[in-house]
């Protein structure tokens, strides 16, 4: 059992290598987070998520097609997204095509839910983007009806209407992709997931952990209030930035020349005032170790953790050095200190075969269970 | 009270600082403030860094909590091309878009000419009507000349239009309802979300 899962999540993005004025291709950064993924699972991670965006300067426009080949090349790796546009896409078509992949990869996916990065992509699609949060809850409604009932009828306001619609493949075992949902900001969407009793991530990179704190301890609450569990029950992902070398200095001198031009943060604070200001760590890989042992005391046990390590222009060489250094010697450490203490009713990182083995136990405690009088 | 000064001056010593102290004198004779001052050229480069990250550092959020929780405002700029100074406008960027709703606040400005005096009135009045915020009916202009002159045929001369913006903030701090206590995040329950996609047909 995994009790914590750790992995990486890429956003997909083409930059220049500053250090050489290097502009990868589309193919070429197309065919790096493949072999990103393939390392992530040489190196016995437990994760690799995908971002989906449809602009400049990122790739990754059609995520089950790049996890679909990604899954016929591993054989452990969970894979998953960060985020899927609940906004943008038909939720017909997310239902579909996570099912699909869900049975090629054995049962390995899940998926994060998200809004996306930026406002124009919501005409590209048909969509208004004043209508983003409504969006992401009708939408979510109907791909949550799609994978639990065979058979949909169906009226919203963003859609044309269904009726007697069924989508396949249904979903493997008739166990629906556990489904995060991931926000930066908006609190709505932590009581869309705690409402569902779904995960919860906070990407945990760019901002200062303060304001992160607020939206999972609201999604706490609100887990427990829906009674799905206590609030230490609720299922907490996260993200984190990292850069490392065997010597911290190194690291900071190898890192400091993409941080200071990267997109997001760039030509701004300091690489020192802004590892201080929000979980970037770059060092060695023990001051990686024990900045995320710290996000347990800030967000409480938690089931996931995701970093970002390909993005700002690293070389492909440098990204697989960077997993070698994360598989080899913080991972394994991390997962030692993750189990201790751990309490027992804390959940384990929800996979296909926990999921599968709960829907037994509930459908033999209803078998089990004395009859109840006709209209009890 | 809680009474927190902004000052947009860049020179040391600065006439913008100067005007701002004696508003401040001014308001303090008047009611039980307990003052603050912020000079925003030692946040200069926060301000510029919350523009590039999306998010203040450490300092900057501590001086904007505090513009926030303050019971009264005093906002001092240099008139720069005929408005308030880029770093002035910045740091009100960075505050939450509700931080001065319902705060009284006293505007004032300086520069070298009193040609540019109306500034307060078209470019400094309406931001803090943006904001929500409650202006005090006198604006105070100093320009160079007001500091060594005193009143002419038109206008009080600057320690008049000082205590009378003074007096107008002081009136308004004295009169003014407690703040309300600072609401935990609320949250839609979602039931509702739901309901309301359903009503708006």
């Amino acid at each position: 059992m995994t009790k914590v899962q750790f992995g990486i999540f890429s956003v997909g993005d083409v930059t220049t290598d500053p250090t050489t004025g290097r502009t990868p291709t589309e193919h070429e950064r197309i065919k790096a987070m493949v072999a990103i993924a393939l390392k992530a699972e040489e190196v016995g991670l437990d994760v690799f998520a995908t971002g989906e965006h449809h602009n400049p300067p990122f790739v990754p426009s059609s995520p089950t097609t790049m996890l679909g080949y990604i899954a016929a090349r591993t054989e452990r790796l969970q894979l998953s997204t960060a985020t899927t546009l609940i906004t943008t896409n038909d939720p017909v078509k997310i239902a579909e095509d996570f099912a699909m992949l869900q049975h090629l990869a054995d049962g390995r996916v899940d998926l994060m839910l998200g809004r996306g990065n930026t406002g124009p992509v919501y005409p590209w699609f048909g969509q208004d983007i004043r209508q983003g949060i409504p969006l992401a809850i009708e939408n979510y409604a109907l791909l949550h009806k799609l994978w639990r009932e065979d058979v949909v009828d169906w009226e919203g306001r963003f859609r044309t209407p269904l009726q007697g619609f069924t989508s396949t493949p249904r979903p493997l075992d008739g166990v629906p992709p556990f489904v995060w949902h991931g926000s930066i900001r908006s609190p709505e969407i932590a009581e869309q997931a705690a409402y569902y009793g779904d995960g919860f991530f906070a990407n945990n990179i760019f901002w200062p952990k303060e304001h992160f704190m607020r939206l999972i301890s609201l999604y706490r609450q609100r887990y427990a209030h829906y009674g799905h569990g206590t609030p230490e029950q609720a299922v907490v992902g996260l993200g984190g930035q990292v850069f490392m070398r065997k010597n911290s200095q190194d690291a900071v001198r190898e890192f400091r020349p993409y941080f200071d031009v990267a997109p997001v943060y760039g030509h701004g604070p300091s690489l020192e005032e802004f590892m201080a200001e929000t979980p970037l760590t770059v060092g060695s890989p023990q001051q990686v170790i024990d900045r995320t042992l710290e996000f347990r005391e800030f967000f409480g046990d938690y089931q996931r953790q995701l970093f970002l390590m390909d993005h700002a222009g690293l070389p492909l060489k440098t990204v697989l050095e960077q997993l070698d250094l994360l598989g080899e010697e913080v991972v394994p450490v991390l997962r030692k200190e993750f189990a201790k203490d751990r309490p027992a009713d804390v959940p384990d990182a929800p996979t296909h075969a926990s999921l599968l083995a709960a829907k037994n136990a509930a459908k033999n405690a209803v078998e089990d269970a004395p009859e109840a009088p006709v209209g009890a | 009270m809680k009474l927190v000064v902004v000052t947009a001056g860049l020179t040391q010593p600065s006439s913008t600082r100067l005007l701002a102290d004696r508003l401040a004198e001014a308001v303090a004779q008047r009611a039980e403030v307990e003052v603050r001052v912020v000079e925003l050229r030692d946040l200069a480069v926060d301000i510029a860094n919350a523009f590039v990250t999306g998010f203040p550092n450490t300092r900057l959020r501590e001086v904007a909590e505090a513009v926030t929780a303050a019971d009264g405002l005093i906002a001092v700029t240099p008139i720069f091309s005929g408005s308030y100074s880029g770093l002035f406008k910045s740091f009100f960027d960075v505050l939450d878009n509700t931080a001065l709703t319902g705060k009284p606040v006293l505007i004032a400005a300086t520069g070298g000419t009193a040609r540019h005096s109306l500034a307060l009135e078209h470019a400094l009045r309406p931001l803090f009507a943006y904001l929500r915020a409650v202006v005090v009916p006198t604006a105070v202009y100093a320009a160079a000349e007001d500091w060594g002159g005193g009143r002419d045929a038109f206008t009080d001369g600057l320690g008049e239009r000082i205590g009378r913006a003074a007096q107008e903030l002081a009136d308004l701090l004295l009169h003014r309802a407690p703040r309300a206590e600072e609401t935990v995040e609320e949250v839609v329950p979602f039931e509702q979300q739901l309901a309301a996609l359903r009503r708006t047909e």
